[in-house]
């Protein structure tokens, strides 16, 4: 479709908006309330055009561009008088009441306020009378609130209760004394508050955490990376100053996290300043523990020719770690760091993902499905990125229906909103608790895991009758299957989630018979696993035996020297296993970035890096391999990646040190080879030496500050740059100036565009792609000629016993992650360990709210939990707060015993 | 005259000579500033002439390196070159009837051949540095020496046609009655400028232009052997000088207040201060415009001149 | 030509004309109080620093030789809590000054700042802060920020209304 500009033609594409076109083509047009993923609501006429009828119509009019959709030949202009100079006034107006404070504003520098005022050209305030002020809230430990900086453009609330689905936020008042915030004081309940510092175009939402050791942005080395908290994977940018991780921003990837994070992943980045970091080798049990690199290289030779070694890998280390690991210790002796109950489970999503009967789905593609299914996974606790994919699908798929029916384009977000009113898309949540996200479900029911699997294997055989066997299903499970059933045969693009957090295969078995049930004949259903750790997916595809194989291994065959690569054992393992382990070995030599359980038990203790300081691939629960990429430069600590130690442990032990420098392109290369699942791992990212006309892509803003004052206190004579050699990313502000290839982008910035709205610039269209396609490489390959599989494996219904109760996990969107609860923040919001049960199983123990219950399990004692009754959990079941330090290695899945 | 009286007179000479070409690195760089309105050196001792000592010292002291990508034997003869050629000049040079090392019977041709030697030290300096900005500089320099060389001796020859000799006691004893500027006034200002270009002074400080060609054939030297350049070329103004002086202005003689040596070295001073005069007021000329000045104009003028002297000389003998 | 012996003329003229040497040390010139030296950071009139760590002076250095990291108070007043310049470096460019919306950081008229150490020349902020308020004086930036830092309560700075009443519902 063409469209003049300036009397320029242009070719857009249909159903966009003029903003949208304009923004896509490169042009700067300046706007505030419409963003990217929320649409536009024409409030505040920033955006305004010229619109002219025809070539020959000198006059044109003023519109709103957000608000009109391109038609063919269309013409425009944005450099008109007029519309220049309405832009002009409205920010004037805007500006009337903005107070005088940008020195001390934590929005200063990246401030899309500051942009368009300058974009606009209103440089004088000629409004001499008095400023409105506001008084501000306590919003709680992570956003901070300066409300005389709001210019009402209403994001704030359209994100945080239309997109996120909050409800504690909102506008107050009337006329000019509008107020957005909470009723009263208090903490946002939201766990993706932290995007409002990002929506907000200025200062009135701010990241509280980098208040604390705040840093302006231009001041930021910043490089790509990727979450570490859940499996999800969301792309992030690190961003460090003076050698410390200062602030985690958003990093938009079109098919993975788009414009937003959660806060785990936003603000729990503080363990890599924690105090418990390990930053020094130590060998234990001698007078000087600390050691050099080449004392403790020498060491470690010596304990690893001894005896036989065993690996033990971990669901949190980056896939090269693991691999080097398998490398040094040899594929016989490397074994996953996780309980077998858990390692069955990845193993089993492995399987479905790679039979390819499912089409693994990305969250972008959560976004535009028209019906859910959720098996047994609380996604808003364990995945809670997905969770708001899944609330865009259900509430976007009654938009989209509706936009279709009386032509209103999709991006016209308060006419949809009043058209849909409370209508949504289909959402079935079956699982063992309730969860936020049932506010917006169709159906939802809670039940014993079991419970759950005989539905969803219900579902799959009303869908196709015949297919599962042995179906001796009630009536009333028979009814919901049918209504769900109904629900997901109409759907044009369906999607079943489910998760490992419930520890019963049969419901992840049920949930992939309901997707193939679903598949027709163009297209496979999409299928989506939630699973514990970042780089669970990764460790599984390496299809390596448990913790359990290798505890059995050691205890038989005896004497073995045990490498621990980043894994708290304790965590995954019940702590008596875990000590039988590490009595049975005749060393340990752990490799880990935080103290823990498992590194008290080291003899050797090697300083590992984690995501920030340390480069590496992660593949997250849908198979998509992604590259993260150092960003805090190591000049003077022994920290060092895994994989490095390893690698050099390795060619001292094959007497192959030949000096060549070593990057993670080599590691993926010999993993490639060794593990042909793996195939196509080496182009997840650029190569280490790739470069854009000679030059390397520069992690520093080009106003990078204080280059000749940062280290004069220690000397005046400054060093040379640090640079790894990793990566195409270089350590300083001198490099390749324009678009880098979309996975090595470090920020983003354009001329004119210093806040985050600049990221229009390197997407193909706004909303769309980055330029290049979106970065991360899927692993599971679509594969057309797949047969339909059923596992067809319909357990009994559960049984409550007499004094046993069935131990599962409940998560926390903020508290449950292992590393983000050194973040002081989360902690505070992270909830007490407590434990819950039916109102039915209290009396069964004769206890009742609030008392203390001690979680007995084959003989081991648990600490004792307060108790509280939950009438949505069902009779039998014990629910124990997971991730927290309290209730780490309980052995879930199983039949417990519990004393009062 | 005895042996010892000669080797006295060569040392004295050489003693003397040596002391005015240091001493003019203080005259030069306080003239300079006088004609700058500033004051120049004047902290090291009374004036502020121990600036000599001092930059001697300094240039003692530097690092005395030669660069690894140069041609090391030919690197160091370089600079030896050039003050040994100007210092043999000297040897014809009589600064008094008595104070002379050697008043040949071909001493102009003497100082022409000795200094044409001078363009040596630059070719071999540059070639030797191995540098594309010593070399460009030694290339100018070559070019623009032989170019200035050639009428250099033809200005001369109209002083020597009416001497009807050419040891340079004959030239200034001639000059009693009337010193040659009045007879000779072309010849004395095309030798003056072919001077200058002979000793690349500036403006016709091409072969080492720091702003093109960063110190152009000695931009690698440094220490005394940058020294050496430095010393060869403040002889050279004194050479030029003094050979001015000889031809020109009368050598020695002058009124008997005082001694010959005096007026001989005032006139020379004199002269040196016109060197630095002359550094003080004009720009460089650009390359071609200096080659095609020495061919098209300054060569056929010193032909000229010494056509018209000698048909004056025969009509007036004739 | 002629010009050129002119030139030589009056060239040679000035060796009677007035020096402008000035025999520093023993003579002293004359400074205007906006010459462009040392580089201090003042004080408000209250007595409380007034850098508040906002980084502009930094990022406008075109040496990049001001590192320095903001901290706040327990009322929210932003400060440096260190404060770096790397004299070794500064050009006494002056874009430090312009840059600064606070009169903190300004140019003195004091120059001599030799040593022998170059490590000398690294001052850190309790060499650079004094106890006044330099060029500018009465300025105090929190009195005019719409921001609350202890300095003055909301709605009672230069120009500013008294809080909103979010409850009021008078137009």
């Amino acid at each position: 479709m063409f469209i003049h500009i300036d009397n320029k033609t242009y070719t857009v594409k249909a159903g966009k908006n003029l903003l949208e076109a304009c923004l896509t083509l490169d042009l700067d047009l300046p706007y505030f309330c419409w963003h990217p993923a929320m649409g536009s609501v024409g409030a505040c006429r920033q955006c305004a055009v010229k619109v002219y009828k025809d070539e020959n119509d000198m006059k044109g009019r003023l519109v709103m561009s957000c608000m009109e959709t391109v038609t063919e030949g269309l013409r425009l202009s944005i450099e008109d008088k007029t519309a220049k100079a309405f832009r002009e006034q409205v920010i004037e107006w805007l500006m009337t009441n903005h107070p005088h404070d940008c020195p001390v504003c934590d929005e200063g520098g990246a401030c899309h306020l500051q942009d368009m005022t300058v974009m606009t050209g209103h440089d004088y305030r000629r409004y001499n009378y008095k400023k409105r002020t506001y008084t501000n809230q306590y919003l709680g430990p992570l956003i901070n609130h300066e409300m005389n900086r709001c210019i009402q453009c209403y994001r704030c609330v359209r994100y945080y209760r239309d997109y996120a689905g909050g409800d504690d936020l909102n506008v107050f008042a009337a006329h000019n004394h509008v107020y957005f915030g909470r009723e009263k004081d208090g903490v946002l309940q939201s766990p993706f508050s932290g995007n409002l510092s990002e929506v907000c175009p200025t200062g009135v939402f701010t990241d509280k955490t980098l208040k604390e050791h705040y840093t302006r942005k231009w001041d930021l080395t910043m490089a790509p990376s990727v979450c570490n908290h859940c499996s999800v994977g969301c792309n992030t940018i690190a961003a460090e100053r003076y050698g410390q991780l200062r602030c985690m921003l958003n990093r938009y990837n079109g098919d993975v996290n788009g414009y937003f994070l959660c806060d785990r992943g936003r603000f729990g980045y503080e363990f890599v300043n924690s105090e418990n970091r390990i930053k020094q080798a130590l060998i234990r049990s001698r007078t000087n523990e600390a050691a050099t690199e080449s004392e403790i290289m020498e060491h470690v030779q010596s304990l690893i020719s001894m005896s036989k070694v065993v690996g033990i890998g971990s669901p949190r280390a980056s896939l090269e770690s693991n691999f080097a690991l398998m490398q040094l210790v040899g594929k016989e002796n490397f074994y996953q760091g996780i309980s077998e109950d858990e390692a069955h489970l990845n193993r089993l999503v492995v399987e479905m993902l790679r039979s390819g009967c499912v089409h693994s789905v990305s969250l972008k593609e959560i976004e535009q499905a028209d019906a859910v299914l959720i098996i047994g996974e609380d996604i808003w606790n364990t995945a809670p990125m997905m969770a708001l994919a899944v609330r865009q699908a259900v509430v976007k798929t009654a938009a989209s229906q509706a936009s279709q029916e009386i032509k209103i384009p999709v991006w016209l977000d308060s006419a949809i909103k009043e058209l849909a009113q409370e209508e949504k898309g289909f959402l079935a949540t079956l699982t063992i608790a309730t969860s936020p996200i049932d506010d917006i479900a169709t159906h939802s029911w809670h039940a014993a895991p079991d419970d759950l699997a005989r539905l969803g294997f219900a579902i799959a055989s009303y869908l196709q009758p015949g297919k599962i066997v042995n179906t001796d299903f009630s009536e009333a499970l028979l009814d919901k299957a049918k209504k769900i059933g109904d629900a997901l045969k109409k759907a044009k693009n369906p999607v079943v989630i489910t998760g490992t957090s419930c520890y019963n295969d049969n419901v992840i078995k049920a949930a992939f018979d309901v997707a193939v049930a679903l598949n027709t004949g163009e297209r496979k259903t999409s299928f989506s696993c939630v699973m514990t750790e970042c780089n669970s997916m990764g460790l599984a595809m390496m299809g390596s035996p448990s913790f359990s194989v290798a505890n059995e291994n050691i205890k038989t065959n005896g004497h073995a020297t045990a490498v621990i690569l980043e894994n708290d054992v304790y965590k995954h393992i019940p702590s008596a296993n875990a000590d039988e382990f590490f009595n049975s070995c005749d060393h340990v030599i752990v490799l880990d970035a935080l103290h823990n359980a498992t590194t008290e038990k080291a003899q050797v203790l090697l300083p590992a890096a984690t995501f920030a300081d340390g480069d590496g691939t992660l593949v997250n629960n849908e198979g998509r391999a992604q590259r993260f990429f150092q960003v805090i430069p190591n000049t003077t600590s022994q920290v060092q990646e895994s994989w490095r130690w390893l690698k050099k442990l390795q060619t001292l032990k094959l007497h192959t040190l030949n000096g060549h420098a070593l990057h993670p392109d080599d590691l993926l290369r010999e993993m490639e080879t060794a593990l042909p699942q793996f195939e196509g791992i080496t182009n997840v990212s650029p190569k280490h030496d790739f470069t854009i006309h000679g030059e390397k892509i520069p992690r520093e803003p080009h106003r990078y500050s204080g280059r000749t004052a940062i280290l004069a206190n220690k000397n005046v004579s400054e060093p040379k740059p640090f640079n790894d050699g990793d990566s195409p990313l270089s350590f300083t502000m001198e490099g390749y100036k324009g678009t880098p290839p979309s996975g090595v982008v470090p920020f983003f910035w354009s001329p004119g565009w210093n806040s985050v709205q600049s990221v229009n610039k390197y997407q193909e269209e706004t909303n769309g792609a980055l330029r290049g396609g979106n970065p991360g490489l899927q692993l599971f390959k679509n594969k057309s000629d797949a047969r339909d599989l059923f596992f067809n494996d319909v357990p009994e219904s559960f049984v409550v016993a007499k004094d046993r109760w069935l131990l599962l996990p409940k998560y926390d969107a903020l508290g449950s992650g292992e590393l983000s609860s050194y973040t002081a923040a989360l902690k505070t919001l992270s909830p007490q360990p407590f434990a819950s049960m039916s109102t039915g199983s209290l009396q069964a123990l004769n206890a009742k709210d609030g008392d203390m219950l001690q979680i007995v399990d084959a003989g081991i004692m648990y600490g004792s939990l307060p108790v509280k009754a939950d009438e949505n959990v069902c009779d039998g079941v014990v629910l124990v707060t997971a991730g927290l330090r309290e209730s780490m290695g309980m052995s879930w899945g199983t039949r417990v015993q519990i004393k009062k | 005259m005895t042996v010892m009286q000669h080797v006295w007179i060569v040392l004295g000479v050489l003693f003397v000579l040596l002391n005015i070409a240091a001493g003019l690195i203080w005259v030069e760089r306080r003239m300079l500033a006088m004609w700058q309105d500033r004051l120049g050196p004047n902290r090291a001792g009374p004036l502020g002439i121990l600036i000599v000592l001092a930059d001697t010292l300094k240039l003692f002291f530097k690092e005395d390196w030669i660069p690894p990508f140069a041609d090391k034997w030919v690197f160091i003869v370089a600079p030896a070159v050039v003050v040994g050629s100007v210092l043999m000049s000297f040897v014809i040079i009589p600064f008094t009837p008595q104070i002379i090392v050697s008043d040949l019977n071909v001493g102009i041709l003497f100082f022409l051949a000795m200094s044409s030697l001078g363009v040596y030290s630059i070719v071999l300096g540059g070639w030797a540095s191995n540098n594309k900005y010593s070399l460009l500089g030694a290339m100018r320099g070559a070019s623009q020496m032989i170019a200035y060389e050639v009428f250099m001796g033809l200005s001369l020859m109209g002083v020597v046609m009416l001497t009807g000799s050419f040891k340079l006691g004959d030239i200034v004893n001639a000059q009693k009655d009337m010193w040659f500027v009045v007879k000779q006034p072309l010849g004395l200002i095309l030798f003056f400028i072919a001077g200058i270009a002979e000793t690349h002074r500036l403006p016709f400080d091409i072969p080492e232009a720091e702003s093109e060609l960063v110190a152009g054939y000695h931009s690698e030297y440094s220490g005394m052997k940058f020294g050496m350049f430095f010393i060869g070329e403040y002889l050279g103004i004194t050479l030029i000088s003094a050979v001015t002086v000889t031809m020109f202005f009368g050598g020695w003689l002058g009124w008997s207040f005082l001694p010959p040596w005096a007026w001989f070295f005032l006139k020379t001073f004199a002269f040196i201060l016109f060197f630095i005069l002359l550094r003080a007021s004009l720009p460089r000329p650009r390359y071609d415009q200096l080659m095609e000045t020495g061919w098209k104009i300054l060569l056929p003028l010193a032909l000229a001149n010494l056509m018209i002297t000698g048909a004056v000389a025969l009509l007036i003998r004739g | 030509m002629f010009s050129h012996i002119r030139t030589i003329w009056l060239t040679f003229l000035h060796l009677f004309k007035r020096h402008v040497t000035i025999q520093y040390p023993e003579e002293k010139i004359r400074l205007r109080p906006r010459w462009r030296g040392r580089i201090v950071l003042t004080k408000d009139p209250d007595g409380g620093e007034r850098c508040v760590g906002c980084y502009l002076c930094a990022v406008a250095c075109p040496v990049d030789c001001i590192a320095l990291q903001a901290t706040e108070d327990e009322n929210g007043r932003r400060y440096p809590e260190f404060f770096r310049i790397n004299f070794s470096r500064c050009i006494f460019c002056g874009y430090c000054e312009d840059a600064c919306p606070t009169y903190a950081i300004q140019l003195i008229p004091d120059f001599e700042m030799g040593e022998y150490n170059r490590q000398n020349l690294v001052f850190e902020k309790e060499d650079l802060l004094i106890n006044s308020q330099g060029k500018y004086p009465g300025y105090n930036f929190y009195k005019v920020a719409g921001m609350d830092a202890g300095v003055k309560q909301k709605g009672e700075g230069e120009n500013e209304d008294a809080p909103v009443d979010v409850h009021s519902l008078m137009p």
